[in-house]
C-alpha cells in the first residue's frame, strides 16, 4: 500500500526527516511515536501530499507522491493536527463540503455525510454550527471529514492531542471501529494510546525511525538490553529495607526518597524484573510493603530506551 | 470548473455568515455616499449626465478598495486556521482555489453595488439619465471590482496575518493609482506608457456612458495577472 525510500525534508537548512525507508501493508494499523519535533507530522504530510519530499521516493497504492499527486489525493483522508474545520459552518454543510471536494458526487454526498456522522456519534449536531462545539467534538469532526469519501487510507496526526481521558478513550473506540475497513496511520507522543489500537509501531526519533515493530517484539529488543527499575514504597526503617533489597542478586543500586515520616520510596535497579524477589526479601526482613511498580510502563521504557540511545550514539 | 464553483459557494456563504464582509461594504457605502453628497452633488447646476460620471468616478475608487480589501481572508484566514490543509489534501488544483476564491470576493461585492445603485437612482429620478449610461458605468465597476479581488487574493495568498495582507492588498491599489499621477509630471512618449499603466486612465470612458474594448481587455488581462501570480504563490506553499 505505501512505500518509503529515502525520504527527505528539508525546512530551509534544516533536516526534519532524513532518509526513512519503510513499507506499509494493506489493512494494517501503524502507529508513529516520536516526541514533539521528531518528524512525525513531516512524514504524514507527505504522505497526505500535502507537502512536497526534498527527495527520495514515495508510493501510495502505486502512484507516486510527485507525478501523481491527486490519485493518491482521492484515496486518502487526512486529519491535520488541527481540525481543519471552518467554525461558521454546520458540521453537515462541512462534511458535505469536504465529501464534493474528495470527489463524491453531489447526489451521493448526503448519504455519505449520514455515514460519517453516524460512525463518529455525530448524528445528532448534523445541524449545529462548528465554533459552538468543544474541542472533543471538533476533533470528532475532523476525523469524519477524513472518512466522509470512505477513502482506502486514513492519515490522522495526533488524534487524541488535546483530548480528556474520557475523550480519549472515545476515540480509541472510534478508531478501533475503522480498523479493517482502512489502513490507517496515526501519530501520537502519548504511548500507551498507541500500543492498543496499532498493529505495528514505528519510534521516530530526530528524523530517523529509530525502531520498528510490534510491541512485544520491541519489548523484547527493548529488554534484552535493559534491565528493570522498580519503585516500591515500604514503611520500617529504610536502611533495613534497603539492606534487603540488597540481598536480591541481580540488584546493583537502591536509591531512597522519603515520602513521608513513616514511609519511603525505594528506586531498585536491577538486571532484570526482579519484583518477586525484592518483595520476598522485604518480607523476610519484615519491613512492610505498601506498593510494588516498574518504574516506566512498559512503552514508555521502549520508547525512552530508543531515544536516549540514538541521543547517546 | 465544478471544484472552483465549490470553493467559490463556500466562501461566499462564508462572506455571508460572518460580519467582516458586511462591515466592509457598510462602511465603504457610508464614505462613498459622504463623497457622492459633497462633490457629485454639489456647486452649481450640473447635467445628470455630469453627476453620474462624477458618481461613478467616486464609486470606481471606493469599488477598488473595497474588493481589495474584501479579499483579506480568503487564504491568510486558511493558513492561520489550518484549514488550507483540507484544500491541500484534497484531489484540486491550486488554480482551482485561487480562482474560487477570487470569484466569491467578486460575487460578494456585488453586495455593495447593488447598494450603491439608490444613488444614481436617485438622479435618475430627478434628472435624465440613460440606462445604457448606468450599464457601461457598472460594468466598469465590475472590471476594477475585478482587478481589486484579485489583488486581494495574491496578498492573502502571501501571509497567513489578514492585517498585513490587507496593507500589502491596499499598497498594490496605490502603485496602480499612482500611475495617474505619475502622467501628469512625465513627457511624452513617457506619459503614454504610465497612462497606460494606470487604472483611472482605463475606468474614465466607463464612466461616461462608453465602452471600449481595449479598456475591458486592461482588466481583464490585471486580473489574469494577479490571479496566475497567487496560483505560483500557494504552489510554493507546498514546498514549506
Amino acid at each position: 500500500m505505501i512505500s518509503v525510500e529515502g525520504l527527505t525534508k528539508y525546512y530551509g537548512e534544516r533536516p526534519a526527516i532524513k532518509d526513512l525507508a519503510f513499507q506499509i501493508a494493506k489493512g494494517e494499523v501503524i502507529g508513529f511515536l516520536g516526541l514533539n519535533g521528531a518528524g512525525k507530522s513531516t512524514t504524514l504530510k507527505v504522505l497526505g501530499c500535502v507537502l512536497a519530499p526534498t527527495s527520495g521516493k514515495v508510493t501510495v497504492d502505486g502512484y507516486d507522491v510527485g507525478e501523481n499527486p491527486h490519485e493518491i489525493r482521492k484515496r486518502i483522508g487526512y486529519l491535520p493536527d488541527t481540525p481543519p474545520v471552518y467554525d461558521e459552518m454546520t458540521v453537515g454543510g462541512y462534511l458535505d463540503f469536504v465529501a464534493r471536494l474528495r470527489g463524491v458526487k453531489a447526489s451521493d454526498a448526503r448519504a455519505r455525510v449520514k455515514a460519517a456522522e453516524a460512525k463518529t456519534s455525530l448524528t445528532e449536531w448534523d445541524d449545529a454550527p462548528i465554533f459552538s462545539l468543544s474541542h472533543g467534538y471538533r476533533q470528532r469532526v475532523g476525523v469524519a471529514q477524513a472518512l466522509v469519501h470512505n477513502p482506502q487510507l486514513l492519515i490522522l496526526d495526533e488524534p487524541t492531542g488535546g483530548l480528556d481521558p474520557v475523550q480519549i478513550v472515545e476515540m480509541r473506540e472510534l478508531i478501533k471501529k475503522l480498523k479493517g475497513e482502512h489502513t490507517i496511520l496515526l501519530s501520537s507522543h502519548i504511548l500507551p494510546e498507541i500500543s492498543q489500537i496499532c498493529d505495528r509501531l514505528l519510534i521516530i526519533h530526530d528524523g530517523q525511525i529509530v525502531a520498528q515493530g510490534t510491541e512485544d517484539q520491541l519489548a523484547a529488543a527493548a529488554g534484552a538490553r535493559e534491565g528493570g527499575t522498580i519503585d516500591v514504597e515500604v514503611q520500617g526503617p529504610a536502611q533495613k529495607a534497603v539492606d534487603a533489597a540488597k540481598t536480591v542478586k541481580q540488584v546493583s543500586a537502591v536509591e531512597v526518597t522519603p515520602i513521608d515520616a513513616q514511609r519511603v520510596s525505594l528506586r531498585i535497579q536491577a538486571s532484570a524484573d526482579v519484583r518477586p524477589e525484592v518483595v520476598r526479601a522485604l518480607v523476610q526482613a519484615n519491613v512492610d510493603v505498601f506498593k510494588v511498580a516498574k518504574s516506566l510502563g512498559r512503552l514508555e521504557s521502549i520508547f525512552m530506551k530508543f531515544t536516549q540511545e540514538t541521543e547517546a550514539a | 470548473m465544478n471544484n472552483v464553483l465549490l470553493i467559490a459557494r463556500r466562501e461566499l456563504q462564508a462572506y455571508l455568515r460572518t460580519m467582516l464582509g458586511y462591515i466592509i461594504v457598510a462602511t465603504m457605502l457610508f464614505i462613498l455616499g459622504v463623497l457622492f453628497n459633497a462633490w457629485a452633488m454639489s456647486g452649481t447646476a450640473k447635467k445628470s449626465a455630469e453627476i453620474i460620471a462624477d458618481f461613478f468616478t467616486l464609486a470606481s475608487g471606493c469599488t477598488l478598495v473595497t474588493s481589495a480589501v474584501l479579499g483579506m481572508p480568503l487564504l491568510a484566514k486558511e493558513r492561520e486556521k489550518g484549514t488550507i490543509q483540507l484544500l491541500f489534501s484534497a484531489p484540486l488544483r491550486d488554480w482551482e482555489i485561487i480562482v474560487g476564491k477570487y470569484l466569491s470576493a467578486l460575487a460578494f461585492l456585488t453586495v455593495f453595488l447593488a447598494t450603491s445603485f439608490y444613488m444614481p437612482v436617485l438622479v435618475m429620478a430627478y434628472g435624465k439619465v440613460s440606462a445604457g449610461h448606468l450599464a457601461a458605468g457598472y460594468l466598469g465597476l465590475v472590471l476594477v471590482g475585478s482587478v481589486g479581488a484579485a489583488f486581494g487574493t495574491f496578498s492573502s495568498a502571501l501571509t497567513k496575518n489578514q492585517l498585513v495582507a490587507v496593507v500589502i492588498s491596499l499598497v498594490m491599489v496605490i502603485a496602480l493609482t499612482v500611475f495617474w499621477f505619475l502622467a501628469r509630471i512625465t513627457d511624452r512618449p513617457l506619459t503614454d506608457a504610465v497612462q497606460s499603466m494606470a487604472w483611472y486612465a482605463h475606468f474614465t470612458p466607463f464612466g461616461q456612458g462608453l465602452v471600449h474594448l481595449k479598456h475591458v481587455v486592461y482588466f481583464v488581462l490585471v486580473t489574469f495577472v494577479a490571479l496566475f501570480a497567487a496560483t505560483r504563490v500557494l504552489e510554493a506553499r507546498r514546498w514549506a
